[in-house]
C-alpha cells in the first residue's frame, strides 16, 4: 500500500469532491478516507488514499494541481511520512 | 492515523511560513582524483564529480514532488582542492584551472554552487596551500558557482596568523577581482576556526578527509516556522518559550530527516548528517532577527539580543538532536547580515553594529556572515576581524567564521545588492583604529590551555 494525502483547499463550490473522485478512480487510486472542515472560511478537504497502482506519482500530483486550477482550489498530493515524521515519535 | 489538523499545520508551515530544505549536499571524495599531470587531474575531477553527482538534482525534484516540500538548493561539496591538487599545481594559475574544472562540473550536473575550493591551514600553510590561497581571487573572478573557504584555527592547533594576514590581503583582493559586481566574490569566500567536516552549507562546505567516498547531508531552515509558533506565546515566561523553540525545531527538522533518509535511498549514497541550522532568507517573515524580536525585543542588537541568540540556539540544538539519527555541521541559528531583512533593518535603524554582531557570534552557531564593509577598509583590519572571531571560536571550542566584503567604491551607509539568496546589505563601519603591528608580527597563536583534554 502506498498512502499518500490529498489536500484540496479553496472556495466551497458544487462537486469538488465528485471532480477529483472521479480522476482518482479512473486512475485506479482507492479512497480510505475523508475529512472536511472549516478553517478562516476556506473549505479544506483531506483524503487519505492508497496509490498502490500508480506507477509515476509526479504525474498525479501534477495532474490533481491542474485539476484544482480548473475548479479553482488548490490541490496538492504528499507522501504520508512527511505528516507521521513530523507528528509522531 | 495522522488527522486532518495535524496536516493543515505542516501544509501552513510550507505554504505561509517558509519551511523548507534549505539544501541537499552530496559531498564527494576527489583524494582518489590525485594525479601528477595537471590534465589528467583535471579530466579525472570533472569525470568523478559529474558521475557521481549525475542524478543529484533530478532526485532532488522527485523528493519535492513526493513529500510536497521545496528543497530550494542542491550542491556539492569536495575535498579541499589544496589537497587534491597539490601534487600536480606548480603555480596558482594552476589552481584557477582546477577552479574551472569545478565550475564546468557544477554547470553539467546543474547545482547552484560547489564547495569546496578550499585549504586547511589551522597549524601551517604547505607550498600548494599556499597556491591555492593566492588563486583565491581570481578563482571567484572566472568562475561562477565555485565557493572557497580557508580554516585558519582549532582550539588544538591555535590560530595561524601568517595565514590570517594573508587572508586578509586576499579578501581584499577578492572585491578588487569582483568590484563590477558589489565585489560579490567575497560572498563566496569564507574563512573558519573549528570548520567541520560535514557541512553542507555555503560557502563554507567541504568535503572532510574524514568522510567516506561519497555522502548525503542535508541543511533544514525554518526561522518562519519558529517565529510563528513564538508569536502565539507572547509574554510567557521562559521555560513556554523554550518547550516551544524546542518542538518546533523536533518538526524542522523530522522533515530534513526525512528527505535525507530519501535521499539517500533513492542516490545509493550514505547518509551522513542532518544540519538543523535555522538559515534566514531575504523573504519576509524568514529572518532570525524577527525570532529575536518575537522573543522580546526591539530590534536584533538591542541589550539581551546575545541572550536570546543564545537561548535560541541551545534550544534549536535540543529540539533538532532528538528528531535526527545524525546530527552535524553547524547546527544552530544563522545570522547573515545581508540574507536576513530583521537584520537589514536593525543595521538601517542604527540598533546592530559589527560589534554587537561579534558578541553575537559567541553564542551562535557560526560567525560574522555577509557583513558589507566599506572598499577602503584594509587588509590588516580585515586581518584584525578574522583574528578576533578565530580567537573566539579556539577558546569556546566552537565553530566561528568569518565572511565580510569589503565593497569596492562603496562607503558606510550605501546599499549593496548581491542578489537573490545572498540578498542586500548596508556597508557598516569598522572600528578606525590600526592593528598593523599587532598582524604583522607573525607565526602562530598557540592552543588554549583546556584544549589539552588527553
Amino acid at each position: 500500500m502506498k498512502k499518500f494525502i490529498i489536500t484540496v483547499v479553496g472556495h466551497d463550490t458544487v462537486g469538488i469532491i465528485a471532480k477529483v473522485c472521479t480522476y482518482l478512480a479512473g486512475i485506479q487510486v482507492n479512497i480510505l478516507d475523508i475529512s472536511q472542515t472549516i478553517v478562516d472560511g476556506y473549505f479544506n478537504m483531506m483524503m487519505i488514499v492508497d496509490a498502490g497502482k500508480v506507477e509515476d506519482m509526479t504525474k498525479m500530483s501534477e495532474e490533481l494541481t491542474k485539476l484544482g486550477e480548473e475548479i479553482g482550489v488548490i490541490i496538492r498530493c504528499q507522501h504520508e511520512d512527511i505528516f507521521n515524521m513530523m507528528h509522531r515519535v | 492515523m495522522i488527522n486532518i489538523q495535524e496536516v493543515l499545520e505542516t501544509n501552513k508551515m510550507i505554504d505561509q511560513e517558509n519551511l523548507d530544505v534549505r539544501t541537499i549536499t552530496l559531498g564527494i571524495s576527489l583524494l582518489d582524483c590525485i594525479d601528477s599531470d595537471l590534465e589528467i587531474l583535471k579530466k579525472k575531477i570533472y569525470e568523478k564529480i559529474t558521475a557521481t553527482a549525475k542524478d543529484l538534482v533530478s532526485t532532488g525534484q522527485a523528493i519535492e514532488a513526493q513529500f510536497g516540500i521545496p528543497i530550494v538548493n542542491k550542491r556539492i561539496s569536495v575535498t579541499p582542492i589544496a589537497l587534491v591538487g597539490s601534487a600536480a599545481c606548480r603555480s596558482a594559475e594552476d589552481y584557477v584551472e582546477l577552479a574551472k574544472v569545478l565550475d564546468d562540473a557544477a554547470r553539467t550536473v546543474g547545482v547552484n554552487f560547489l564547495g569546496g575550493f578550499s585549504a586547511l591551514v589551522s597549524k601551517g600553510m604547505t607550498k600548494s596551500d599556499k597556491l591555492l590561497m593566492q588563486a583565491i581571487p581570481r578563482a571567484l573572478a572566472v568562475t561562477e558557482r565555485v565557493c572557497s573557504s580557508v580554516n585558519l584555527g582549532s582550539t588544538k592547533t591555535g590560530i595561524d596568523m601568517d595565514a590570517v594576514k594573508l587572508m586578509g590581503e586576499i579578501i581584499k583582493e577578492t572585491a578588487e577581482y569582483t568590484k563590477e559586481q558589489d565585489s560579490l566574490g567575497c560572498a563566496k569566500l569564507v574563512v573558519f576556526c573549528n570548520a567541520p567536516d560535514d557541512n553542507p552549507f555555503m560557502a563554507g562546505a567541504f568535503h572532510g578527509v574524514t568522510e567516506k567516498d561519497a555522502v548525503i547531508n542535508v541543511g533544514v531552515s525554518g526561522p518562519g516556522v519558529v517565529k510563528t509558533a513564538l508569536s502565539e506565546v507572547r509574554g510567557e515566561n521562559f521555560e513556554v518559550l523554550c518547550e516551544t523553540i524546542k518542538k518546533t525545531a523536533f518538526k524542522i527538522t523530522r522533515v530534513g530527516q526525512l528527505v535525507a533518509q530519501e535521499a539517500s535511498k533513492r542516490l545509493g549514497i550514505p547518509f551522513g548528517i542532518i544540519d538543523l541550522s535555522l538559515a534566514p532568507t531575504p523573504a519576509i517573515g524568514d529572518s532570525v532577527a524577527e525570532i529575536l524580536e518575537e522573543i522580546g525585543l526591539e530590534y536584533a542588537g538591542a541589550p539581551g539580543t546575545t541572550a536570546a541568540l543564545a537561548l535560541l540556539n541551545d534550544q534549536v540544538k535540543k529540539g533538532g538532536v532528538m528528531a535526527s539519527s545524525y546530527v552535524g555541521g553547524l547546527s544552530g541559528a544563522f545570522i547573515p547580515v545581508s540574507e536576513d531583512q530583521g537584520m537589514i533593518d536593525a543595521v538601517q535603524a542604527g540598533a546592530l553594529t559589527l560589534e554587537k554582531l561579534e558578541a553575537m557570534t559567541c553564542v551562535c552557531s557560526v560567525g560574522l556572515d555577509m557583513i558589507a564593509i566599506p572598499g577602503d577598509t584594509s587588509p590588516a583590519a580585515i586581518s584584525g576581524i578574522i583574528a578576533d572571531e578565530m580567537a573566539i571560536g579556539m577558546v569556546n571550542q566552537k565553530t566561528t567564521a568569518v565572511r565580510v566584503i569589503p565593497v569596492i567604491g562603496k562607503k558606510v551607509g550605501d546599499m549593496v545588492e548581491f542578489g537573490g539568496l545572498l540578498g542586500y546589505a548596508p556597508v557598516m563601519p569598522v572600528n578606525p583604529y590600526s592593528c598593523e603591528a599587532f598582524i604583522n608580527r607573525g607565526g602562530r597563536i598557540p592552543a588554549p590551555i583546556h584544549s589539552f583534554k588527553n
